[in-house]
């Protein structure tokens, strides 16, 4: 047998075709007789829509039709199917396809318009006017807790859809007994997605088999298959759902959409294939995000800097619909008390209605957003009681001599949380000495000196990845020989073809290039889920290597037969199965499996079943833990406001690694995404109209390359139990504790101002504000 | 609304004369009319540098130009890079072996932005680089990759 593919660094077999731009993504496709979508959109916040005169724009040359909800039919009079449901929901709104009466965020789409090409039917969208009454709106999430509030949707008792909570522990009682108690008020905003490539669909619908298929740039093609066929009340085998190219996904595109829905809905009505592809500006309006989360917490703890309890209250804006059910929120409250070992907690959540676009994860959900409570949590213990940072996350870290770690929370499905391995305190270690930690005092006395003011970040993190309950994997040996793995998951960048293949190739020892992935499509028959909370690698992962196993067991079993020989004297070197030592006592794998496809009036050797393939299932009960300490290092302007990172260091353990350099690309692209939560990106809306403000990307900051510091990653790796490559996610591995790092440094460039940092984004305008608080109090 | 004109223009070598609206966008027309959909649209207003491609030789951004005002232009597209043996550009294996792209969609303006740069500046700095891509988004890769990428094939190209 060659090299082992699994954990080298093995050059990705998707970049061909990207790097020569014959990627294929949705809006690449183009079908015979398709017409194309605009929407016309709410330019209000909450309003009445009582009319609608479409006339002009069906006037207009090239223009098929303009049609609102009533003329979708009588399926399409119901709110749409809700991702997560959840008994803790007491008032549920979703959206409709397009808009009933009423409409709840601008950008809420009110009516389609299809013609020859989308110049067109933008064109005619314009054209439709809506007559709307306008109603109060609420669009700061403080005010829209307040029981007296303005309702989001009319009628609604007050704009609470749910209050959660995550409880183990006394936190009350050790609150009330603790030697120190910590007060302190969080803001936080994760802001927009922003994948380059927007959200589309294109829909085709064939009459004669009453087969609807769509293209979709999504992240979960069997879950919109299923959200569709609950909707449209159809059978999901009549339904067809093809992820192709995806230009990044991030978590907004895991969920279905209303333009999915209409764009089905156009297709079985008109007869003719559409195409709906979003551009920027709705990609601001209406693609789901990550707005402000307030939280008030407390904090129990000893001398030592032990951490007894932590007790927080989040309010947390959900926009105007629930979509995800309370997804966001769960993920904003389960995975305290991340990494430490604290013996208590108590969690509540408030999901607030708002007036603004509904809300779904981003990049790690809201485990960004519980991480910095829990990293801003640590240094604010550290400043309290005049400890080190690092010897605050040291003192609380869960130990490696306490693996599998139960925490005392458990899951909504009664489910313990355990952390199934790492090292904790090895990978800070292996963080502070890369990022020379120690020696930052006098770097930072040197760069005083010269008036600057420098600061260092510290932020350790977990994550549940490899999120239950499965993603399935077909092997197969080709007649031809060659090997083929397909997939219900897909990839929106991660390299997922790549590491399928290696763990695929590691069985039958050929190249990865050779082996062929098929993914993202329903008609696939192994079941898949949704490539999301950094599972995909860890839960398709093994099932391919599962499923690889399982044929190539078969393949040896039947090469025995063949060469008359046991088994276990057999190897399979570049495809083919020989006697150990003697290579030309052969058979290929392409002749094993021509054998098991076999003819009319050929019966199969006996024992075998037709087909060298096998699909198998890795059903994990709960997720693998990841984890990780990063060190920044920031510089602060304190004339402008103005941050530059210096320096960014990750120590990283995610089990295996499958492939070092994807790993790397995941980790580095994740930070980056932290950085432009930290320092640049807010959805902004203004109060009084209730409108989005920042809808384009010169009001919008997405990190660009001058402002990204050199980020060096090193990795440790703690194979997980629970699987059989011992491998863990890591797309978010970099996201999570990249807020809190950043804003951790640039709070420790202005120490010696006593600016206190318990927000983000720091815009510069913002840190000038809470510098010159300082100064002027001096 | 439709007011249209002839334009011929040069694409990848080959010669194209078209009659295209005027308010059609450069690249609409390389994507929907030519079929080069390897120009990608991430913006439509001129800041992800996504649909970036050379106009007579110098980095143009096809979202904001209309196809009319290429007339009698020699552009170059993304699948123009490679050699016709399918030999990848410098930069296109350079992107492969640092690991320059994650889901491709920035790739091809990001790939035309560097070709065009490294042509003007054969052995730019890191710094350099990174100003130099800063009209182009990227979501997926933070950027890391893109820059080693770039520094590479400005090593190769200069036949180092
Ligand atoms: S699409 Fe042209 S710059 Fe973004
Ligand atoms: S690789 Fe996805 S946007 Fe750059």
């Amino acid at each position: 047998m060659g090299a082992r593919n699994v954990g080298a660094v093995v050059k990705r077999v998707e970049d061909p075709r990207f790097v020569t731009g014959h990627g294929r993504y949705t809006d690449d496709i183009v079908l015979p007789g398709m017409l194309e979508m605009a929407f016309v959109r709410s330019s209000e916040a909450h309003a009445v829509v009582k009319s609608l005169d479409t006339s002009a724009a069906r006037a207009v040359p090239g223009v098929v039709a303009v049609w609102t909800i009533a003329d979708l039919g009588a399926i399409a009079q119901k709110p749409m199917v809700q991702s997560y449901p959840s008994p803790a929901i007491k008032q549920n709104f979703t959206q409709h396809p397009l808009a009933k009466d009423e409409v709840c965020y601008v950008g809420e789409a009110i009516a389609v318009v299809i013609a020859q090409n989308r110049y067109i039917a933008e064109d005619a969208a314009h054209l439709v006017t809506v007559d709307y009454e306008s109603l109060p709106h609420a669009i700061d999430v403080r005010e829209a807790a307040r029981a007296d509030a303005i309702p989001a949707h009319r009628g609604a008792q007050s704009n609470i859809a749910a209050t959660v909570a995550w409880k183990f522990g006394d936190a009350a009682g050790a609150i009330a007994r603790a030697p120190h108690v910590i007060r302190e008020t969080y803001r936080q905003h994760r802001g927009a997605p922003h994948s380059i490539e927007g959200r589309g669909v294109i829909a085709q619908h064939e009459p004669a088999a009453d087969q609807l298929t769509l293209w979709s740039s999504t992240q979960s093609p069997f879950l919109v298959r299923r959200y569709l066929a609950q909707y449209l009340e159809r059978e999901e085998a009549g339904i067809r759902v093809i992820a192709p190219d995806v230009g990044g996904g991030f978590g907004p595109k895991a969920g279905h959409y209303p333009e999915e829905l209409v764009a089905a809905l156009v297709a079985m009505k008109l007869g003719r294939p559409v195409k709906w592809i979003e551009d920027r500006r709705e990609h601001f309006l209406t693609t789901t995000q990550q707005r402000d989360q307030w939280w008030d917490v407390e904090v129990a703890c000893e001398p030592n800097g032990k951490v007894l309890a932590l007790r927080a209250k989040c309010i947390h804006d959900n926009g105007a619909y629930l979509p995800y059910g309370l997804l966001l929120c769960m993920t904003s409250i389960v995975p305290f008390p991340g990494p430490y070992a604290i013996p208590a907690v108590e969690v509540t959540l408030d999901c607030v209605f708002t007036n603004a676009v509904p809300t779904s994860p981003i990049r790690g959900a809201g485990r960004p957003c519980a991480a910095f409570i829990m990293e801003r949590t640590m240094d604010s213990v550290a400043r309290t009681l005049g400890l080190d940072r690092a010897d605050v996350r040291r003192a609380n870290f869960v130990r490696r001599d306490q693996f599998p770690y139960e925490t005392g929370g458990r899951l909504p499905t009664g489910v313990t949380i355990q952390y199934d391995s790492g090292d904790y305190a090895a990978c800070l270690d292996m963080v502070m000495k890369s990022s020379a930690y120690t020696a930052f005092e006098a770097k930072r006395a040197q760069a005083a000196k010269s008036g600057r003011w420098i600061g260092m970040g510290i932020a350790s993190y977990n994550e549940d990845t490899g999120l239950p309950p499965y993603e399935g994997a077909t092997v197969k040996v080709l007649p031809s020989g060659r090997i083929s793995v397909e997939l219900g998951s897909c990839s929106q960048g991660q390299g997922l073809e790549t590491i399928v293949a290696q763990i695929a190739a590691d069985q039958f020892d050929v190249d990865p290039e050779k082996v062929i992935v098929k993914t993202g499509d329903t008609a696939i028959s192994a079941i898949a889920l949704s490539t999301v909370g950094s599972r995909v690698a860890a839960t398709a992962g093994p099932s391919v290597h599962l499923a690889a196993t399982q044929v190539r067991d078969k393949a040896l079993r039947l090469a025995a037969l063949q060469l008359e020989a046991a088994e276990q004297d057999l190897e399979i070197t570049r495809g083919a199965v020989h006697i150990k030592g003697v290579a030309e006592r052969k058979v290929t794998l392409g002749e094993l499996a021509k054998r098991l496809v076999s003819n009319v009036n050929v019966p199969l050797p006996n024992g075998f079943t037709p087909g060298l393939e096998a699909t198998a299932y890795h059903t994990p009960e709960r997720p693998v833990y990841a984890n990780g300490s990063n060190v920044a290092q920031a510089e602060v302007d304190i004339e402008t406001g103005a941050v530059t990172l210096l320096d960014y260091r990750v120590a990283h353990d995610c089990g295996t690694l499958i492939n070092p350099m994807l790993v790397e690309g995941q980790i580095v692209g994740g930070v980056v995404h932290g950085i432009g939560n930290a320092l640049y990106e807010h959805m902004k809306y203004d109060p009084d109209s209730g409108q989005p403000v920042t809808t384009n990307f010169g009001d919008y900051l997405l990190p660009i390359a001058t402002e990204i510091p050199p980020i060096r990653l090193e990795h440790m790796e703690s194979p997980s139990p629970l699987n059989p490559l011992g491998v863990k996610g890591a797309g978010e591995g970099g996201t999570i504790p990249g807020i809190a790092c950043i804003v951790s440094a640039v709070e420790d460039a202005l120490k010696p101002l006593g600016v206190k940092l318990n927000e983000y984004p720091l815009s510069p305008e913002r840190l000038l504000e809470l510098i010159d608080e300082k100064r002027s109090a001096k | 609304m439709s007011d249209r004109r002839t334009i011929e223009v040069t694409v990848n070598g080959v010669r194209h004369t078209r009659e295209v609206e005027t308010r059609l966008t450069l690249g609409d027309f390389l994507r929907h009319e030519l079929g080069l959909t390897g120009t990608h649209i991430g913006c439509e207003h001129g800041v992800c540098g996504a649909c970036t491609i050379h106009l007579d030789g110098a980095a143009a951004r096809s979202c904001i130009l209309f196809a009319v005002q290429a007339h009698g232009c020699e552009i170059t597209t993304v699948e123009g890079l490679a050699k016709s043996d399918g030999t990848l550009h410098a930069v296109q294996q350079a992107f492969r072996d640092h690991h320059g792209l994650q889901c491709g969609f920035c790739t091809p303006g990001m790939q035309m932005t560097i070709t065009a740069f490294l042509a003007e500046n054969s052995s730019p700095s890191e710094k350099e680089v990174r100003e130099a891509i800063s009209g182009n988004l990227c979501r997926c890769t933070g950027y890391q990759g893109i820059v080693a990428a770039a520094l590479d094939a400005a090593q190769k190209l200069r036949g180092a």
